[in-house]
């Protein structure tokens, strides 16, 4: 690394930055690192590693608690993004900020305050210029509403390069593009660190890591790991250094009795407006009895898979089928409203990472929101408020909601209260399937056992619970099988018993798709103890396939 | 025949500036994201003040100066116009009130306001030996209404185009220059800015609350002026309460007409002045004049419909309009 640092000058250089939110979390805790002129930096780390809060710093959105910034050796005080500007340092947000109804030009002369006139024309012949220097394809004057992804993402590329910025920071600029785009984008990176630009990149897929950087920045849990020069590294050592070694929770784990297929997700497909692929041939078993865990780099398509297996997203092929437990039957889920899924007998049970939006009514109580999933119960004109009253008021005793009555509204409890709630309704309704997205997320170390302990009861009482988690130490041991997503695509299904932690971060991080083996196909005939062993061994293969590529 | 044609066409005008005026205003205000309902008290505020200003001056002076004449209604119009917009603001912007809330309990109070001292300056003139029940301020009427030179000896022309006060030409100069502020210069692009979507502006260094004070305010005193050309040109000097009527709410409906450009606003304000008093010249009974006076709601309703059923994107209200603004903390 010294070596590199005496051919190229520093550009920007962070010393000992901590950033805390609150009196608990510490976001970042004494990083210090180098970006040099003329190169692509990239940051990896696994979600909540405090990659975007760090680069927040540079931008100026965040202002450190300790530490110093130092751009071209100088001390520099970053306190908003005008700031950062004056420095030369722009960054690219992952959701874009732009006004729809303006032109690409009028969004990058927007809040440019300078001596000049006042000239559209001029600043369209610029951004053309600077379009054509580095080989973007912007129109000048066609409106935002009328562009794809990619081409806001190179307006704000632009708007950054417009301004003068020598250092540029990207925050996951690939997790809307396609493959295509990509590469445009990566060929235009480079175009700009040959002319002499520090780019900083932020991204999870270890593919562009290795194609994109020169060096790599590696942080874990808000603290910095190490710095390695790119090619000289591979994913294997990356990922270990990204995931850092196994810590002990000591969540209790029952083993699985009378286990049987509850849920069999086929093929399904789902492309967003836009026209990206978030679904790409799921195909996963969801067991009665059973935990399985869903690991994955944040957005790579667990809401979208949680959500249509809810009723809420309309699926381009495929089928959900639920094996109804009472009547022996089995019905296709595949685009039917939550109501009808309901009405089909299908005992499915959701909890949405976004409490407040999707979960529950923030200004309503304890009993309303309880209502609202027994609203429709009942033939009388009048509501029955009665019996979720006793709901709302069982769910406090039990769970140990801390409320100052059942009439609060929900908005006023803590993180950890308002998801006890939730998950203490979508429980009540003795479900068969239940889903929880990030249940813990937000929440301290008492009401997340809480929350384990109650999806541990419902596995015992023979539901199928599928858990989307981001802590792979609590994947490990709270789930009983632990499916890994990548891009949309199922990269690897895991026994959480004897799966390791840098198992789960190559198959997190990797692009290629799972493909069942003949192996593995036969597996699904024989008895749950072998196919766990027959996986695990899999992924194991998976993991010396990678060595020996690169050999 | 056309005499006539040429009077319809003057009171259309003299009508529509009124309308101009206020919707100028609200334009100017919802470019910068703020639906300002109290647009409506604000005239009346700004008509009151102007008012009050003016019999004042009539009061404490033997002889009145004709430029005085002008400026003090002109500047107490302008004072209690800004006075008001200024409370919008602070209860929007600073304390994030609910916009609507407090547009619609602006005009309440404005109406309110006016009426009451309206009411006051009446007796207080009956005390002095009036008999009227309103208020005649017609030496200052005299002023607002001069005339330009030549509009007798050039016929209709004359008639058509320069028989007016110098508030019809000022209306009409001030929805020109707020159209070419809005769309060629920087301010008015960080001003679109700010009324579309405010995140975007506070992060490319556009101080949010600082454009929406401002738009508001000199929206609100645009507004206002309406109210003064009311009382000191259309109705002579002669205020009476209750008298505006229902022209603010007007002027709120003719900004959606003009699918918020003020250009348009100028064509659309005398065509809806022309609908108002439409009925004066269309022969019908009584009871049916009502629903000619519906006739401006009626076209603005189906502005609205056509407007949405194109969805073009520059056709639509200001993405942010109605929508406070607050950086989000983590």
């Amino acid at each position: 690394m010294n070596e590199t640092v005496s051919e190229k000058k520093v550009a920007l250089e962070l010393r000992h930055i901590t950033k805390r939110f609150g009196s608990e979390v510490i976001a970042n805790r004494d990083v210090s690192l180098q970006v040099l002129h003329g190169e692509i930096l990239a940051i990896l780390g696994e979600n909540g590693s405090g990659k975007t809060t760090l680069m927040n710093m540079i931008a100026g959105i965040y202002f450190p608690d300790e530490g110093e910034i130092f751009v071209d050796g100088e001390k520099v005080t970053i306190a908003s993004p005008a700031d950062a500007f004056r420095y030369r340092i722009g960054m690219i947000h992952q959701h874009f900020k732009l006004v729809d109804v303006f032109t690409s030009t009028e969004n990058i002369v927007l809040g440019i305050r300078d001596d000049q006139r006042f000239n559209l024309k001029e600043a369209a012949a610029r951004v053309a210029e600077i379009s054509a220097r580095y080989g973007f394809e912007l129109d000048p004057n066609k409106k935002i509403y009328n562009m794809s992804v990619s081409e806001k993402q190179t307006v704000e590329i632009v708007k950054v390069l417009y301004r003068g910025a020598d250092i540029l920071i990207l925050d996951e600029p690939t997790a809307v593009l396609t493959p295509q785009e990509t590469e445009k984008l990566f060929a235009v990176l480079r175009r700009m660190r040959d002319d002499g630009k520090s780019i900083i990149i932020i991204t999870h897929k270890m593919h562009e890591v290795l194609s994109i950087s020169d060096r790599v920045a590696i942080l874990r849990r808000g603290e910095y790991v190490d710095t390695v020069v790119t090619k000289d590294t591979d994913e294997t050592a990356l990922t270990e250094m990204m995931v850092g070694h196994k810590i002990s929770l000591n969540i209790e784990r029952s083993d699985p009795v009378n286990v049987c297929d509850r849920l069999t997700v086929k093929d399904i497909r789902m492309t967003t407006r836009e026209g990206v692929e978030v679904l790409k041939d799921i195909n996963f078993v969801a067991r009665a009895g059973e935990i399985l865990g869903i690991a994955g780099i944040a957005g790579s398509g667990q809401r979208e898979l949680l959500e249509s297996i809810a009723g809420l997203r309309h699926l381009d092929s495929g089928e959900i089928l639920y094996d109804n437990p009472k009547t022996g039957e089995t019905v296709n889920l595949c685009d039917r409203t939550p109501i009808q899924i309901r009405d089909m007998g299908v005992r499915l049970s959701f909890v949405p990472e976004d409490r407040l939006g999707m979960g529950l009514v923030g200004n309503m109580d304890i009993t309303d929101n309880m209502m609202l999933r027994s609203y429709r119960k009942g033939h009388s004109m009048f509501l029955n408020r009665k019996s979720p009253k006793e709901l709302a008021e069982h769910i406090i005793e039990s769970l140990e909601v801390v409320t100052p009555s059942v009439s609060t509204p929900v908005r006023r409890l803590s993180g950890g209260n308002v998801q006890k709630v939730l998950v203490g309704r979508e429980i009540s309704s003795t479900p068969a399937v239940l889903m929880a997205a990030y249940p813990v997320r937000g929440l301290d170390i008492n009401s997340s056992y809480t929350i384990y302990n109650l999806l541990n009861q419902q596995k015992k009482n023979g539901v199928a619970v599928i858990f989307v988690g981001e802590d792979l130490d609590v994947l490990l041991e709270l789930c009983d099988r632990i499916m890994v997503i990548g891009s949309g695509k199922i990269t690897g299904v895991v026994d959480a018993r004897c799966a390791t932690k840098e198992q789960l971060g190559l198959l997190m991080t990797s692009d290629t798709a799972h493909k069942p083996t003949a192996e593995e196909e036969s597996a699904s005939t024989r008895t749950e103890e072998e196919k766990s062993i027959v996986t695990a061994t899999e992924a194991g293969k998976g993991e010396q396939q990678h060595d020996s590529n690169r050999t | 025949m056309f005499p006539t044609i040429i009077q319809f066409i003057q009171r259309a005008i003299l009508q529509g500036t009124t309308l101009l005026y206020g919707s100028t205003g609200e334009i100017i205000t919802e470019k910068s994201g703020h639906l300002n309902l109290g647009i409506p008290g604000i005239m009346y505020i700004g008509a009151i003040s102007g008012v009050i200003g003016g019999f004042m001056y009539k009061q404490s002076v033997a002889q009145m100066n004709t430029v005085l004449a002008l400026l003090i209604p002109l500047f107490s119009c302008l004072l209690g116009s800004l006075l008001a917009s200024l409370i919008y603001c602070f209860l929007t912007v600073t304390l994030h009130a609910n916009q609507n809330v407090t547009g619609l309990a602006l005009t309440t109070f404005g109406v309110g306001l006016g009426n009451f001292f309206g009411g006051s300056l009446i007796k207080l003139s009956q005390n002095m030996g009036s008999t009227a029940t309103s208020i005649a301020l017609t030496p200052i009427a005299k002023v607002y209404k001069t005339k330009l030179p030549f509009a007798d000896k050039l016929g209709w022309f004359g008639d058509i185009f320069l028989s007016y006060g110098f508030m019809v030409y000022l209306a009409v100069i001030l929805a020109v220059v707020a159209a070419l502020v809005l769309n060629k210069t920087r301010v008015g692009l960080h001003l679109r800015a700010v009324g579309e979507n405010p995140a975007t502006a506070d992060a490319a260094g556009v101080p949010v609350a600082r454009y929406r004070y401002l738009a508001t305010c000199i929206g609100g005193m645009v507004a206002g002026m309406g109210g003064l050309y009311y009382i000191m040109d259309y109705t002579n000097g002669i205020w009476s309460n209750n008298g505006f009527g229902d022209r603010g709410w007007l002027a709120i409906a003719l900004v959606i007409f003009a699918i918020w450009r003020p250009l348009r606003g100028i064509l659309g304000s005398y065509l809806f002045g022309a609908l108002y008093i439409l009925f004066l010249y269309v022969p019908v009974s009584m009871d049916k004049q009502p629903l000619l006076q519906m006739l401006p709601y009626v076209v603005t309703i189906v502005v609205l419909i056509f407007t949405s059923i194109r969805s073009k994107k520059e056709s639509q209200p200001p993405a942010g309009l109605g929508l406070n603004y607050y950086r989000e903390e983590r």
